[in-house]
């Protein structure tokens, strides 16, 4: 017997979230969603849910089993209980407001998918025929392609629990999915625009996105994608860029990463308010002879790692 | 235990105690790390962003190194464990792509095989059963009446996949140690969170963000300090606390140890030897626990 602790709200009946407790003695091979099913159609028809094509291609049952992101109707009910515990806590999506019990309001999330343009730009007369790719072309987009819009990655994502402005990895992903297309005559306009606060340089690292991702989406390598074409487009007036160009200078000059200068390279050798701003933890290191060596000191065989860096056109 | 020891670079440079308490750990351990002077970087995930093919074949150069010294190779560092699994990842499943690979490392003398040597991190190996042994022979002074939030790192969790870590989503390695130096683990939702570094140059109030809720967490679920595998998480949480603090409005005060450092203290080192009066946050109030407890 297994139970299934799930986070109630209804406001039209009172105004605070609560739990509230099921059990069911799942049958092998059940989903979270057929439990949630049993639980609906058995003990409480007012337990609410999205849901439609129990073949994790529609993308709406996404929700939270044991604290992270995932849609139901993908996860076997005996995985989440692997741990031995007998209970599964399921609640609504994170970094969205909640309508009703798991039922998530999505608005925020559709409008910073639009804001990417999510079309394609193609400055040149509609052919007769479709616009053709080669399977080489096609690659570069193939992962983003499956991305269902479940709202998994958003709702995990670390950046969005603190920034509401940022983006968000569904949204940069859908991006990265016109800035791929071979078809697409925007790329340069579209990656001046994920430059900007709340764009792809706001992206945390965490992984949590290509951890909850239930496609091969993967959003987290999709927003490094656009990195690349962005440092490679030569569109770096802006700190997340000058950090990452800094740092291939650093490593391939000495084999390890300069620690006293990659800050000051990242804010601009022009930015009095942005150096201003370092001074505070650089004196406070400084103080606790934590700042790394004036001199930096190069690893050992150097002129290796170096002739690999240029090797590869760096 | 011999293993190669990939240091990275903050260990050498901002977060220099945590070399020294490495060096101590191993000391009191009777492990044999050999030191890998002519590793270099592993990318950090910043390199890949500008190149990814160079970042695979900077850490197929370092394979190379530790299977040449015929030992499986160690980091300190959760930022260099993930990147250094993600390019060996990519090397092992493609071999057409690890050959072009390794006919750039050849003028260098290095040839990069595969399936030769394990990369872990330095929690893992103490994790071992063989580890974890070696500790409870080994502790002088259990840490009795210290309660430690562990901090792991996002880059030895995620992707899950490459985690050398048990359950990743709700990993138990830091804790498990924790218990065997003698201390009480303390557990909080934001343990497997980011801290917010990676970001720290770009969106500061986001990264500051990040680190208050781990900070306050910890503090709230009455951890006397938090405990990370990650150099670059305790510089979000340690270095940049005061500002995490005037952005809060709150004082926060948490000591933020790196896993050597407590592996040490329970060794019988002593705080400074182990560069404790190197941190932002004064670590001597854990001082006073433990004295209390001895």
């Amino acid at each position: 017997m297994a139970t299934f602790r799930i986070k109630r709200y209804n406001p039209e009946k009172r105004p605070d979230a609560y739990y509230e407790d099921f059990e069911y003695d799942f049958p092998e091979g059940a989903t979270l969603l057929d439990c949630l099913n049993h639980i609906k159609w058995t003990q409480d028809g007012s337990l609410t849910y999205r849901m439609s094509c129990r073949s994790a291609i529609c993308g709406s049952c996404g929700m939270k089993g044991n604290g992270h992101a995932l849609l139901a109707c993908q996860r076997q009910a005996a995985q989440l209980l692997k741990s031995g515990d007998q209970v599964i806590t399921v609640e609504p999506l994170g970094n969205m407001p909640v309508i009703k019990d798991l039922v998530t309001d999505f608005k925020e999330f559709w409008e910073k998918v639009d804001q990417v343009k999510p079309y394609l730009q193609n400055k040149e007369k509609a052919p007769e025929q479709e616009r053709q790719q080669s399977p080489e072309e096609f690659r570069k987009i193939d992962a983003t392609s499956t991305c269902i819009m479940c709202g998994a990655c958003y709702s995990d994502c670390n950046t969005l629990e603190v920034d509401k402005n940022f983006l968000g990895p569904a949204a940069l992903a859908k991006a990265q999915r016109f800035v791929g297309d071979s078809r697409d005559h925007a790329t340069r306009e579209r990656i001046k625009e994920l430059s900007k606060p709340g764009g792809m340089w706001d992206c945390t690292h965490c992984g949590e996105c290509v951890e909850r991702c239930p496609k091969p989406a993967e959003p987290f390598y999709r927003i490094k994608e656009l990195m690349e074409v962005a440092l490679n487009e030569g569109v770096t007036h802006n700190n997340g860029a000058r950090h990452a160009l800094s740092f291939v200078k650093s490593v391939k000059h000495s084999g390890r990463l300069n620690e006293s200068k990659i800050p000051i390279e990242s804010v601009g050798y022009f930015n009095i308010k942005g150096l201003l701003e370092l001074v505070p933890v650089g004196l406070r290191m400084l103080l606790k002879l934590k700042i790394p060596p004036i001199f930096h000191k190069p690893i050992d065989d150097a002129k290796d790692v170096k002739r690999i860096f240029e090797e590869f056109g760096e | 235990m011999k293993f190669a020891l990939f240091t990275g670079c903050v260990a050498k440079g901002a977060t220099r105690e945590l070399m020294m308490a490495t060096i101590k750990s191993a000391e009191g351990l009777g492990i044999d790390f050999v030191e890998m002077k002519s590793a270099a970087c592993c990318g950090a995930g910043v390199i890949s962003e500008k190149n990814p093919v160079l970042t695979d074949a900077i850490n197929a150069r370092t394979f190379a190194l530790a299977e040449e010294q015929n030992l499986d190779l160690v980091t300190i560092c959760s930022t260099c464990q993930g990147n250094l699994k993600k390019s060996e990842f990519q090397l092992d499943s493609d071999a057409e792509y690890k050959d072009k690979i390794n006919h750039v490392l050849n003028p260098g003398g290095h040839q990069y095989r595969g399936g030769k040597i394990k990369i872990k991190h330095f929690s893992n190996i103490l994790a071992t059963p063989e580890g974890k042994e070696l500790l409870r022979q080994k502790i002088k002074r259990p840490l009795t009446g210290l309660k430690t939030a562990a901090f792991y790192g996002c880059y030895v969790l995620r992707p899950s996949e490459l985690s050398e870590y048990e359950d990743p989503d709700n990993p138990k390695e830091l804790e498990e140690l924790f218990e065997i130096l003698g201390a009480t683990p303390i557990y909080y939702p934001s343990r497997i969170k980011c801290c917010g570094f990676p970001i720290i140059m770009m969106n500061k109030e986001a990264s500051h963000e990040m680190a208050g809720n781990a900070l306050i967490e910890a503090v709230e679920s009455g951890a006397d300090c938090v405990v990370t595998g990650c150099p670059l998480c305790h510089l979000s949480l340690d270095s940049y606390q005061p500002e995490i603090e005037n952005l809060r409005e709150k004082q926060y005060s948490i000591p933020i140890l790196h896993l050597p450092q407590l592996v040490a203290l329970a060794l019988g080192y002593s705080p400074e030897e182990i560069g404790m009066d190197k941190h932002i946050v004064s670590t001597a109030g854990l001082d006073k626990i433990l004295a209390q407890h001895a």
